[in-house]
């Protein structure tokens, strides 16, 4: 592969139904690419947890995978509220999901310490009203 | 453990994947919060739970699990039975609390963390 393959999908903030449609359909490209099982699932939970927190939290966005010779990186950007303190953010039990998301079975406060636990880097840029933008990578 | 041996253990109806009775599973969890199993599951094929909606499905397959149990009773949705066929995953069902269909399993040998039971 020397070329970068690169996925978009635009993920619907409206329905909570249908979150986490991207991350499936990732998974399946990345099966077909011959990627390791172990890799795909590291990208693939990383990748569920953004787009589930896209839909709570900030009404849908856009994510971008891009699988290079040596690593996928996953680029998650929404125009949501933005988040003010992403020290406290990233604290595991830390939430500021409601009550209804929670009796979905989300909103345990675990999803950027996952995403940061399944992959090899992240990083978050985010500003107050405008909107939070995520990259993580997975070296190959 | 089988799956079918599952089904017998817990009395459960197979709601989708009657063709996956005689695959094999060697560990399984269960809880009804999806941010638990995506951050401490690792390697467990079956998922009991009580919580309906699709993201259950969804989580499962991102964990590659192959057999989904619902417990207390609660009925799956079509849609979710027809994203967990697309996927390759089995659907049971039973009235046994989480807690009971658990211990069941566990007892007969269905691990959950590595652990031996």
């Amino acid at each position: 592969m020397s070329e970068s393959l690169i996925f978009h999908f635009d993920v619907d903030g409206e329905d909570f139904t249908s979150a986490g449609q991207a991350s499936v359909q990732v998974k399946k490209n990345l099966r077909r690419l011959g990627i390791s099982p172990e890799i795909i699932r590291q990208v693939s939970i990383a990748m569920y947890e953004g787009e589930i927190n896209m839909v709570i939290h900030a009404g849908g966005g856009e994510a971008d995978v891009v699988v290079s010779e040596d690593k996928i990186e996953i680029i998650l950007a929404d125009k949501g509220p933005g988040i003010a303190d992403i020290d406290l953010a990233m604290q595991e039990g830390f939430s500021t999901a409601t009550d209804s998301v929670r009796s979905l079975g989300f909103g345990a406060g675990m999803g950027l310490p996952n995403m940061k636990r399944y992959t090899d880097e992240m990083t978050i840029d985010s500003v107050v009203g405008e909107g939070t933008t995520i990259r993580m990578v997975v070296n190959l | 453990m089988k799956i079918g041996t599952i089904r017998d253990l817990l009395e459960a109806t197979v709601i989708c994947g009657e063709d996956m009775l005689d695959n094999e599973v060697h560990s399984a969890c269960g809880s009804d919060m999806m941010s638990d199993v995506l951050a401490y599951v690792k390697d467990q094929a079956v998922l009991l739970t009580g919580l309906v909606n699709s993201q259950v499905i969804r989580t499962a397959e991102m964990m590659d699990m192959v057999c989904l149990v619902f417990v207390r009773g609660k009925k799956p949705t079509q849609e979710m039975i027809d994203l967990a066929s697309d996927s390759g995953m089995a659907i049971l069902a039973t009235d046994m609390r989480l807690y009971e269909a658990c211990g069941k399993l566990y007892v007969n040998g269905l691990v959950g963390n590595g652990r031996k039971a």
